[in-house]
């Protein structure tokens, strides 16, 4: 596990640079969320609905195109110059391929993410300071569960033409169930209510997570084989 | 040492690769020629484990780790610079800092990029790209040499220097063994100590060199794939 766990950090490090060097799919993800965010708030009529009422949801739609928008790039990298040829060639285990992206993903839609959240109090003119720590939390807790599935979904779709299309496709439904936990624990969090009444939400968020970080370390090696 | 057992592939229903077997002993490098479709790519990536064939079996003594690859591509990271690349594929390999630093320095100074170490590859010309790609491949000092086209695109020069570099590593140790996968004829022969023909899937011809000429060795070929 030492030898999966360090190949997949340099594999990771070197997506990093590769996106900080370019920094074209991290500019289009931030350009893309604050659109979004920009687009829900004048397209709200704000004396029929409050704000808080539909802030979880914008907040959650807005993670979920932006991570989509986010995992279409992931194998995108390897293309170029057929890399992934020499990926798999090399003694690299699979499953560290799957880990080097998970954490790579992981880190830039994070990144996409802290940058939204703030934007999303501006447009929204809701406080989000006094709930920020369990907010973070929520965030990375779902956003392990997005970027588990996206990740290996990504890998599937890459030798397939319209593999942008194809994603979100093939992607959302299996982003339903935390969604809506998500979206319903914010709520909660948003409203002062007490977390116990959404402990049902939590356990399946985390479930899901830890399920599809499992399922999809053990079946990336069939989808990235011939 | 490299060989394939009773292999056959299908791409959907159609057949690539057709009961092909043989044992190439180290120490020995086949020029495998073929028209367009008969499965020599097919082949290469069989034995370097990017394909799992239908049928039979196919490997590379000391695995995955102990095999070098030039493909038509370069298999590097054009943001990336040619010392970064080199750095990343040697640690995928595990080789070690020290010896990865003392590697790229004599690596590079061998396929002349001594000069190029800190430029990006996506600013490099094609025949840079290739001693690039060339490096990349030796950068884990591998036991076993498949080359899918490597002259595809490179001027004369370019396509001598490596032709000089396939020689260097096919005779600097006793345990080396290379597949050249080719459609020139002349540039197959001039390296190869065995010769072999694929046509439809299957391995029609065998043969060693001995003192054939390009000349002969082209004959032939021709009468088999007419």
């Amino acid at each position: 596990m030492g030898e999966i766990l360090r190949d997949a950090w340099v594999l990771a490090r070197k997506d990093l640079a590769l996106e900080l060097r370019t920094k074209t799919g991290l500019a289009s993800a931030l350009v893309f969320t604050a659109l979004v965010l920009t687009v829900f708030n004048f397209g709200r009529d704000p004396t029929a609905v409050a704000a808080l009422d539909l802030a979880p949801s914008i907040l959650w739609v807005t993670f979920t195109f932006a991570a989509v928008l986010s995992l279409n790039r992931a194998f995108q990298l390897e293309l170029e110059n057929q890399a992934l040829d020499g990926l798999l060639v090399s003694p690299v285990d699979r499953r560290a391929l799957y880990l080097g992206k998970l954490f790579a993903n992981l880190c830039f839609v994070g990144f996409v993410e802290a940058v939204g959240l703030p934007l999303f109090a501006l447009f929204f003119n809701i406080s989000i300071v006094h709930v920020l720590p369990p907010l973070a939390a929520l965030i990375a807790v779902a956003t392990i569960g997005f970027v588990a599935v996206g990740t290996l979904l990504s890998a599937l779709v890459i030798r397939v033409r319209f593999a942008e299309l194809m994603l979100p496709v093939l992607l959302l439904p299996f982003f339903i169930p935390p969604l809506v936990g998500a979206v319903q624990v914010t709520a909660r969090l948003f409203s002062g209510r007490p977390l116990s009444e959404v402990s049902g939400w939590l356990r399946l968020l985390l479930a899901y997570d830890l399920v599809f970080v499992s399922l999809a370390t053990l079946l990336f090696p069939t989808t990235v084989d011939e | 040492m490299l060989w394939a057992d009773g292999v056959r592939h299908r791409f959907g229903g159609v057949p690539a690769l057709d009961d092909v077997s043989f044992t190439l002993p180290a120490g020995h490098t086949l020029a495998l020629f073929g028209p367009n479709g008969s499965g020599k790519t097919t082949l290469l990536k069989v034995l370097a484990g990017l394909i799992k064939p239908s049928l039979g079996h196919a490997g590379v003594q000391g695995g995955r780790g102990a095999i070098g690859w030039i493909g038509h591509q370069s298999l590097l990271y054009g943001q990336l610079t040619v010392r970064e690349n080199l750095r990343f594929w040697g640690s995928l390999y595990r080789v070690r800092t020290p010896v990865l630093d003392a590697r790229i320095a004599s690596l590079t100074a061998r396929v002349d990029l001594r000069e190029q170490l800190d430029r990006r590859v996506g600013t490099l010309s094609r025949g840079q790209t290739q001693r690039a790609a060339i490096a990349r491949a030796l950068i884990h000092d591998p036991s076993v040499l498949l080359l899918d086209e490597p002259f595809t695109g490179l001027d004369r020069v370019a396509a001598s220097q490596l032709t000089a570099l396939v020689k260097e590593f096919a005779g600097a140790g006793e345990g080396r063994a290379t597949i050249l996968v080719t459609h020139n004829v002349e540039e197959g022969t001039e390296l190869a100590t065995d010769v072999a023909v694929l046509k439809t899937g299957r391995l029609v011809e065998f043969m060693p060199r001995n003192a054939r000429t390009a000349g002969q060795i082209g004959a032939r070929y021709r009468e088999l794939v007419s």
